[in-house]
């Protein structure tokens, strides 16, 4: 199947008063329709920006794209004048956030604000009347799991709750039928009962219309019960990826290793966890590199150049000098 | 240590000009947890936990029921005996970028409340500092820390210095309000084993305050779960988490995602 989304070599740079942060330093990244990729990695890795450079939210200045290319269908994101890009987001690419509270106009009724959305993306395509769209607004609306949609159209926001908010912005996001969304962390505020609806209603609508899909999170547990692959970064790169099985099942960057040992299973007794020593590496100055060794247990001369990203396995990639051998 | 009896906390909503049905945060909530063991309080968000941690700190005042500390109800304690007991219960708040002041250094984030108990501490300013100075080795900071402020650290440590101004005063009980759901899972490694090792030094008892169940699962000798204002069950970690008794239980434990491939 060929590729909806192509990243190829992205580096951005973050201007900042002390200088240039080299914020994405090389992301490769291929995703097909139908898959679910998880892209975990701690605060300030860059999962986020990655997924704003998908649909060129990030604002430059600061920002600058230094080298690399974001193909969507195969058309350069970064090259795209801004009124083509205008077509692409909503309507190709969606992208919910992570709180629902600010991401909602709080004085506009929610079936409004859906039927915004469903009329702007029907524009570039076939136009639909407003009382289509309000239509396909409450269809949406029951399709995320809100019960009585339809008489729920008038309602403001704050009629809502954060959960029932959250399903709100996925309805948003999806009523254009996006072939990519880009979720970033869609479940972090909220309760893990309800967390597990919002993945479950994703799953689903994968299944559905065959749409891919980038959950960006923190959580490897997310990630194992709901991605069909996923993507692990460390300041700026992609260390690992592959399908979740063999990613999370046979992890072979250590900084991957180290992730998963860091987190309390049902296995780890009191005291026997394994935290991480040391922190992520200033931007500013990152080590020469693997931007991983300072803080690796398995660090040697040949880290100093950073290493390149091989296949160990069909669609397993690890950018670690230890799989080069 | 601390036994709560019967607790219930009704808020009373009062609109100007409407009344407002007054909403029962906690019912009839009852618990005990001994000294030195670690108790987990679990609950969604809304469920009560904060209310409840509020209560034993006498932040607000129960409706019904009695929270005895070490045997003494603290509805009945003087002004001054309620000043001393404050000492011997300290808190770690959720977000350490909230809760420490960005213009108080670390010496005086963490000598303040020996100055607030000084009465009952008795420590003179040379005191409170060396006193200072132990505790952050006790957390993995040290002495050239003192004199830093707080955007100077990262998240992990800045939670460290949350945790020594909750120790300072040497206290017997720690209440850990969501101590790690800021943190990212590595610095939470690190704080979550920093907790284990001062409990077994210093023989600390924990009332510890999630709703993340790994967390929980990882750091707790018992567990009681709160569901809207109700303590659905409670007992042993391990018998909660392997034969759950109530359907909420049940229903919570199967939304946590763990991290273990399915198939």
């Amino acid at each position: 199947m060929t590729a909806l989304l192509e990243i190829e070599g992205l580096h951005l740079g973050m201007q900042s008063f002390d200088g240039e942060a080299h914020v994405l330093n090389g992301i490769d990244l291929t995703i097909r329709r139908g898959e679910v990729w998880g892209v975990v990695g701690e605060t300030g890795c860059g999962k986020s920006l990655t997924g704003l450079s998908v649909s060129r939210l990030v604002p430059t200045p600061p920002a600058r794209y230094r080298a690399g290319r974001i193909l969507f269908e195969g058309q350069d994101v970064l090259a795209m004048p801004e009124g083509e890009l205008r077509k692409l987001r909503g309507r190709h690419i969606g992208m919910i956030f992570q709180d629902p509270t600010t991401n909602l106009n709080p004085s506009f009724r929610i079936g409004d604000q859906l039927v915004d959305v469903a009329l702007a993306a029907a524009r570039h395509s076939e136009r639909i009347t407003r009382a289509a769209a309000r239509d396909l607004a409450a269809r949406m609306l029951d399709k995320v799991g809100i019960p009585n949609a339809a008489s729920r159209l008038d309602d403001y926001p704050h009629q809502f709750s954060g959960g029932m908010r959250q399903r709100v912005l996925i309805a948003m996001a999806l009523i254009g039928r996006p072939s990519l969304l880009i979720a970033d962390e869609p479940t972090t505020a909220l309760d893990v009962s309800v967390q597990a609806q919002v993945l479950a209603l994703l799953k689903g609508m994968v299944a559905e219309t065959g749409m891919a899909v980038m959950l960006i999170t923190h959580n490897l547990g997310v990630v194992a019960q709901s991605c069909t692959h996923v993507a692990v970064m460390y300041a700026g790169n992609i260390v690992e990826s592959g399908r979740v099985a063999q990613v999370i099942r046979a992890p072979r960057h250590p900084y991957t290793q180290a992730l998963l040992a860091a987190i309390p299973t049902r296995h780890v007794a009191r005291g026997a966890l394994q935290g991480l020593a040391g922190s992520v590496p200033d931007l500013l100055a990152p080590p020469p590199g693997c931007r991983f060794a300072p803080r690796c247990a398995h660090a040697r001369a040949a880290c100093a150049v950073l290493p390149a990203s091989v296949t160990v396995e069909e669609g397993h990639r690890v950018a670690c000098v230890l799989a080069h051998a | 240590m601390l036994k709560i009896e019967g607790l219930t906390k009704t808020f009373i909503r009062g609109g100007l000009f409407r009344r407002t049905p007054p909403v029962t945060a906690l019912r009839d909530v009852s618990l005990s947890v001994a000294k030195g063991e670690s108790f987990g309080l679990v609950g969604e968000s809304g469920s009560g936990k904060s209310t409840l941690a509020r209560c034993i700190l006498r932040l607000d005042r129960p409706t019904s029921g009695r929270i005895l500390f070490e045997g003494e109800d603290m509805a009945r304690l003087t002004p001054a005996a309620m000043r001393h007991l404050r000492a011997r219960i300290q808190v770690v708040w959720q977000d350490p970028y909230a809760s420490l002041n960005p213009r108080m250094s670390v010496h005086d984030i963490v000598t303040e409340p020996l100055v607030v108990h000084r009465a009952s501490i008795g420590l003179d300013s040379r005191g409170r500092t060396e006193r200072a100075a132990r505790i952050l080795a006790q957390v993995g900071l040290g002495p050239q820390h003192l004199h830093r402020y707080p955007h100077e650290f990262s998240g992990g440590q800045r939670q460290r210095i949350g945790i020594a101004r909750a120790l300072v005063t040497e206290p017997s009980l720690l209440l850990l309000d969501e101590p790690t759901s800021a943190l990212d899972v590595s610095v939470q490694a690190q704080v979550l084993n920093l907790l284990v090792d001062l409990q077994a030094r210093l023989g600390l008892t924990y009332f510890f305050i999630s709703h993340d169940l790994s967390v929980i699962r990882y750091i707790c000798d018992r567990v009681a779960l709160l569901h809207r204002g109700v303590i659905v069950e409670q007992g042993p970690t391990a018998a909660i988490f392997d034969a759950p008794q109530h359907a909420i239980t049940r229903t919570l434990l199967a939304a946590m995602p763990e991290v273990v491939v399915p198939g």
